[in-house]
C-alpha cells in the first residue's frame, strides 16, 4: 500500500539539513564571501597599509596589502559556508567556523577602512587597550546585573544607577573638593559607591517588600537618575562653578608596563579600571567558591529550594542586589571621575543597557560577561577609530553617525544571533514570598 | 522498648478561609514508619510542613524527645534533627549534586567552599544507606529516581533522624517503589523514624508500621498495618463506601479510527523521543499506553493532537491525514483533548469556570453573535456542565484558580467531553486527583467508550491503564515495546516490559 510505503520512507529518511540559525549565518558569511571577492578585492586600493603598534613618529608595525587579506578571509568564509551544509561528520567543526568568521569580522573591517581612508597605518594597540578601557563601565555594570539576576532579581536599573551614583560623586566633589583636591576625589567616589548601594537599595525594596514588577521598578530607576541628575547638574553643580575638575591619574603596573613598543600603551590605566579586574575576579570567587556565593545562586533558581535548607531569601536577595548597587557606583565614578573629571547630562549613554546585553553574552558568568564588556568595549572605540580614519567609498565619505551607531548594531546581531540560548537563572523575576 | 521521637499535640493550623488541620495529635516512635493517609486537600503536607518548620501553629505544641519545639524556620527544625523530602522535589537543576546537597549546610575550608571533603562525606552516606548518587553528576540531568535519592541523601547529611517523605512514591515506577520500599527499611533499621505521606494504600499496607488517616483536617483514625485492609482504608479517606473496581462491560470495537504510522517526534531539547511508533485505536475502545515517564509520552500526545511538529511518519484520523494539522482544526473533526498539563494547557487559571468551559466553543453561534459574547448562553450552559460533572465552586463566575485541582480536571474534562466527540485523547487524567475524583473521572471515561468513542489513554498510573484500558501498549525509547490485550495482562508483566522494554529480561539475568 502507498500510504505505508510513504511512511516507512519517511521513518527512514537521512535528516535534513535543516535551515536554523546556525546554517543561516553559514550561509550568509558564504554570501559575504563571495561579494569580497567578486566585488571589493578586485576594485579595492591594492598600496601597502600599516598596522602600528606603537606612537608615531616611527612606529613599529606590520604592513600588509589589503586584497590579499580581503581574499584570505573571503575564503575562510566560503569554508564556514561549505562547513556549514555538509553532511554529518564535517558539520561538527561548522560552529568554529562560524565564531572564527565572527571574529574575521574584526580584521576584515580593519583592513576594509584602511584601504578606503588616506591614511597608511593605524596604531591597532592603541585601539585595544582603548577597548578595554571603553570595556570599564560595561563590565561592572554587567558586573552589577549578575549580582541582581543570579539572586532572582531582574534588573534594568543599572544604567539609571550607573547614572545617579556619577551624578551625586561628582556632586561631592565639586562641593566639598572644589573638583581638585586628590583626597576629596577618593572621598567622592566613595560616595558614587554608596549612591549606588542606595538606588539598588530603592529597587530592592520595591521588587522584594513590596513585590513590584522588577521590569517596572528598573524603568522607575533610571527615569528617576535622568530626572535627579539633571536637577543637581543645573541647580548645585553648576552654581559651585567646578564643573570641570581633575580626574584620577593613570597608574602603571610594574614591570608590564615598560615592555618595549606596547607596555606603556597595555598595562597603564586608571584606578576604576584596575578595580574592574578585581571586582569581576572577585565577584567569581564569592560567587562560584563561597557558600554564600551558592546560597545566593540558589535563590536565584529556586528560591523555595533554598528556604526549605532554611535559608533566609529575602536577606540574601537584598544583599546581593545591593552589593551589585555598589560596583555599579563604582562604574557611575568611573564615568564622572576617572573617564573624563565633570558631569553631563545622560553621560552613562545606554552602558547600563549594553552592560545587560553582556551579562546576557556572556551567559550570566562573570568571565564571560567580562568578554561582553570587551566586545562591546572593542565597538566602540573602534567606532570612534574608523570615524577618524576618514573612510570614504567612491567619494562619499561615511558619516560620523555610522560609527558611532556600531556598539548598538553589533549589541543587536551579537544578542540576535551569533550567541544562541543563553538561559538566565530560572527564578529570576519572580516575586518570593516567605511561606507562613 | 521503644522511645518517642516526635510528638505532634493538638495543632490546629488556619489559613484565610480554611482550616487545614483541626486538633491534630500524632506520634513518631524511633526507627518506624508512620504512615500518613489522606485525599488531598485534607491536611497531610500542612501538617508535615509544621514539623519542618515551614509553617506555624496557630494552636498546639510540637514536641522533639519530649522537649517543646518552636520553629521560626526549616533551619530550627533541621537543627533538631528533622529532614524533608518534598513531592516536587527541592532541588536546584543546574546545580551539582554535591551542591544541592551542601546547600545552607556548606562544608568550607576557610571561607571557601571545601568541596572535595563534602564529596568525600557524601560517598560515606551513600554507602552506608545504599543509596548511589554521583556527586558531580548535574541534577537536572539525573532520573527522577536519582533525584529522590539526592533528597534522601540531602537530609541525611545534615544528620536528620526523623524524616518525612511526601509522596515519595508518586514519580517512581513499580519496580522503583520496591527498590525504594527497601531503602525506607533500611533506614529505620539503622535507627530512622520516618513518617510517610501518601493516597496509595496498597504502599501503605506493604511498607507501615502504624497508620494515621486525616480527612478534612482532623485525624480520623489511627491504625496499625496489621489491622487494616485497602478497603477500610478507603472508607476512612473519603468518609463513605469506595468502589474499587472499574465497573464496565466488555468492549464492543468498532473500525479503527486512529492511525498512527512510523510517527517521530522530538522534546522541546531536540532529542528524538518517539522513535517512530504505530498505533491504531478502534471505535468504542480504550487503548492505554503505559510506560515509565519520559519515554516519549509526552511528545506522542502533543504530536497527535497538533501541539508538536511530527518530524516523520503520519497520524490518521476518521479516515484523514491530519498530520501537522493545527489543535483547533483536529478538535473541530471531533478530536477531544484531556492534556497531562492540566494548568499549561487545559485552563486559563485566571479566567472564570464558565470561560473555561467554553473555550474550545466561544466562537460558535450559540456563544456568541457578530463578535459579540452572549454571556446568558455561556453562563447557563457553564451551569448546566458544573451540574452534570458535579463541579463543587461558588458559582460559573468564579476564578477557576479557586478550585482545587479535582475540581479543575472535572471543569476541563466538562468542556472536552461535551459536543460532538468521536476521538478522545487523554493523558494522566486522574494525576494529583483523589479517590472520589478518580472514580469519577474515570466513570466518564467507560461511559464515552460506551457511546462508541475511540479512546488513547496515557497514563503513568499502571493500576489506572489496567483498570480502563481494552488493549494495552507499553511505551519503551518511543514506540511500543508491546501490545497486550487488557485482560492477558499482569501487573508484574507490564512493569517488566516498562522497565526493560522486553517481555524476557528475568529469563535473561537468571541465566
Amino acid at each position: 500500500m502507498t500510504t505505508l510505503e510513504h511512511a516507512s520512507s519517511l521513518a527512514h529518511a537521512p535528516q535534513r539539513v535543516r535551515l536554523d540559525r546556525g546554517t543561516i549565518t553559514s550561509l550568509l558569511f558564504g554570501l559575504l564571501g563571495v561579494a569580497l571577492i567578486a566585488g571589493v578585492a578586485p576594485a579595492i586600493d591594492s598600496t601597502t597599509r600599516r598596522f602600528n603598534l606603537e606612537r608615531p613618529p616611527d612606529p613599529a608595525g606590520i604592513g600588509f596589502h589589503p586584497p590579499t587579506w580581503i581574499i584570505a578571509i573571503s575564503v575562510f568564509y566560503l569554508i564556514t559556508a561549505i562547513l556549514g551544509f555538509s553532511p554529518h561528520a564535517a558539520r561538527r567543526w561548522a560552529g568554529l567556523s562560524r565564531v572564527l568568521s565572527a571574529l574575521g569580522l574584526v580584521p576584515l573591517a580593519l583592513v576594509l577602512s584602511l584601504a578606503l581612508s588616506d591614511n597608511a597605518g593605524t596604531n591597532v594597540t592603541n585601539l585595544f587597550s582603548q577597548s578595554l578601557v571603553l570595556a570599564t563601565p560595561l563590565a561592572l555594570g554587567a558586573t552589577t546585573g549578575l549580582w541582581s539576576e543570579r539572586s532572582g532579581i531582574i534588573n534594568i536599573g543599572i544604567e539609571g544607577t550607573m547614572l545617579a551614583s556619577a551624578g551625586v560623586g561628582y556632586m561631592t566633589y565639586a562641593v566639598v573638593g572644589e573638583a581638585s583636591a586628590t583626597g576629596w576625589l577618593w572621598f567622592s567616589i566613595l560616595i558614587s559607591v554608596l549612591a549606588g548601594g542606595l538606588v539598588a537599595a530603592l529597587h530592592a525594596v520595591l521588587s522584594i517588600r513590596f513585590g513590584v514588577n522588577q521590569i517596572v521598578s528598573g524603568v522607575v530607576i533610571n527615569l528617576f537618575a535622568l530626572g535627579l541628575t539633571g536637577f543637581l547638574r543645573s541647580e548645585v553643580i553648576f552654581r559651585t562653578g567646578n564643573t570641570s575638575g581633575v580626574s584620577t591619574s593613570d597608574v602603571g603596573l610594574p614591570l608590564l608596563s615598560s615592555i618595549p613598543v606596547v607596555g606603556e600603551q597595555l598595562f597603564r590605566g586608571g584606578p576604576i579600571y584596575w578595580m574592574m579586574y578585581l571586582v569581576v575576579f572577585g565577584t567569581w570567587l564569592v560567587m562560584f567558591r563561597t557558600p554564600w556565593g551558592l546560597r545566593v545562586r540558589s535563590c536565584g533558581e529556586n528560591p523555595h529550594a533554598a528556604e526549605t535548607l532554611g535559608i533566609n531569601v529575602l536577606r540574601v536577595r537584598y544583599q546581593s542586589v545591593i552589593l551589585g548597587g555598589l560596583i555599579a557606583g563604582l562604574a557611575g565614578a568611573w564615568f564622572s571621575m576617572e573617564s573624563q573629571g565633570g558631569f553631563e547630562d545622560n553621560m552613562t549613554n545606554a552602558a547600563g543597557f549594553i552592560a545587560l546585553a553582556a551579562l546576557i553574552f556572556g551567559k550570566w558568568t562573570p568571565w564571560g560577561a567580562f568578554g561582553g564588556a570587551l566586545l562591546f568595549g572593542f565597538s566602540r572605540a573602534l567606532g570612534t577609530r574608523l570615524q577618524f580614519l576618514g573612510v570614504e567609498v567612491s567619494g562619499f565619505e561615511i558619516p560620523s553617525e555610522f560609527f558611532q551607531s556600531l556598539p548598538f548594531v553589533v549589541t543587536l546581531i551579537v544578542v540576535a544571533g551569533a550567541v544562541g540560548r543563553s538561559v538566565g537563572p530560572a527564578a529570576a523575576g519572580a516575586p518570593f514570598q516567605k511561606s507562613r | 522498648m521503644t522511645d518517642t521521637v516526635l510528638e505532634v499535640d493538638s495543632v490546629t493550623k488556619t489559613f484565610p478561609g480554611v482550616v487545614a488541620n483541626e486538633d491534630v495529635s500524632l506520634t513518631l516512635d524511633e526507627g518506624e514508619i508512620h504512615c500518613l493517609l489522606g485525599e488531598n486537600g485534607a491536611g497531610k503536607s500542612t501538617l508535615v510542613n509544621m514539623v519542618f518548620g515551614l509553617y506555624r501553629p496557630d494552636r498546639g505544641t510540637i514536641r522533639v524527645r519530649g522537649q517543646d519545639v518552636y520553629f521560626e524556620d526549616s533551619g530550627d527544625a533541621i537543627a533538631q534533627g528533622i529532614g524533608m523530602v518534598h513531592q516536587h522535589f527541592q532541588l536546584i537543576p543546574v546545580f551539582t549534586v554535591a551542591e544541592n546537597i551542601i546547600l545552607g549546610n556548606e562544608v568550607t575550608k576557610g571561607a571557601l567552599l571545601d568541596l572535595d571533603t563534602a564529596r568525600r562525606r557524601i560517598h560515606a552516606l551513600a554507602e552506608r544507606y545504599g543509596l548511589a548518587v554521583d556527586p558531580d553528576a548535574r541534577v537536572g540531568d539525573l532520573s527522577v529516581g536519582e533525584q529522590q535519592r539526592v533528597e534522601l541523601v540531602k537530609a541525611l547529611f545534615r544528620d536528620a533522624d526523623i524524616l518525612i517523605l511526601d509522596e515519595p512514591t508518586a514519580v517512581l515506577t513499580p519496580g522503583e517503589v520496591d527498590d525504594f520500599f527497601g531503602v525506607v527499611r533500611s533506614l529505620t533499621q539503622q535507627g530512622k523514624s520516618i513518617i510517610f505521606i501518601t493516597h496509595k494504600l496498597r504502599e501503605v499496607l506493604a511498607v507501615a508500621d502504624r497508620i494515621t488517616v486525616l480527612r478534612a483536617g482532623k485525624v480520623v483514625g489511627s491504625t496499625t498495618a496489621q489491622g487494616a485492609t485497602q478497603q477500610s482504608l478507603a472508607n476512612l479517606m473519603v468518609g463513605r463506601d469506595v468502589v474499587f473496581r472499574v465497573e464496565k462491560a466488555d468492549a464492543d470495537p468498532g473500525v479503527p479510527v486512529v492511525r498512527v504510522r512510523g510517527l517521530r517526534s522530538q522534546d522541546d531539547r531536540g532529542a528524538e523521543t518517539v522513535t517512530g511508533l504505530d498505533v491504531e485505536v478502534r471505535a468504542g475502545e480504550v487503548f492505554g499506553i503505559a510506560g515509565v515517564e519520559g519515554n516519549g509520552q509526552r511528545e506522542l500526545v502533543e504530536a497527535i493532537c497538533g501541539m508538536r511538529p511530527a518530524t516523520g511518519g503520519r497520524v490518521e484520523m476518521l479516515g484523514e491525514d491530519i498530520t501537522d494539522w493545527n489543535p483547533r482544526r483536529i478538535n473541530q473533526l471531533g478530536v477531544a483533548h484531556i492534556p497531562e498539563n492540566r494548568s499549561k494547557h487545559g485552563v486559563v487559571a485566571q479566567y472564570s469556570i464558565a470561560d473555561n468551559l467554553v473555550l474550545n466553543r466561544y466562537s460558535q453561534a450559540k456563544f456568541s453573535a457578530r463578535g459579540v459574547r452572549n454571556t446568558s448562553a455561556i453562563n447557563a450552559e457553564a451551569a448546566a456542565l458544573m451540574e452534570q460533572f458535579d463541579v463543587r465552586a461558588t458559582g460559573a463566575s468564579a476564578a477557576l484558580s479557586t478550585l482545587s485541582g479535582g475540581n479543575q480536571q472535572k471543569v476541563v474534562a466538562a468542556r472536552e467531553l461535551t459536543g460532538e466527540l468521536r476521538i478522545l485523547v487523554v493523558a494522566q487524567p486522574t494525576r494529583g486527583l483523589d479517590v472520589g475524583s478518580i472514580e469519577f473521572i474515570h466513570r466518564q471515561i467507560i461511559a464515552l467508550r460506551d457511546r462508541g468513542v475511540a479512546v488513547l489513554l496515557v497514563s503513568a498510573e499502571l493500576d489506572e491503564i489496567m483498570a480502563l484500558s481494552d488493549r494495552i501498549g507499553v511505551m519503551y525509547r518511543g514506540r511500543l515495546a508491546a501490545t497486550v490485550d487488557a485482560a492477558d495482562a499482569t501487573r508484574e508483566a507490564l512493569g517488566l516490559l516498562m522497565a526493560t522494554g522486553s517481555s524476557s529480561a528475568t529469563d535473561r539475568e537468571k541465566q
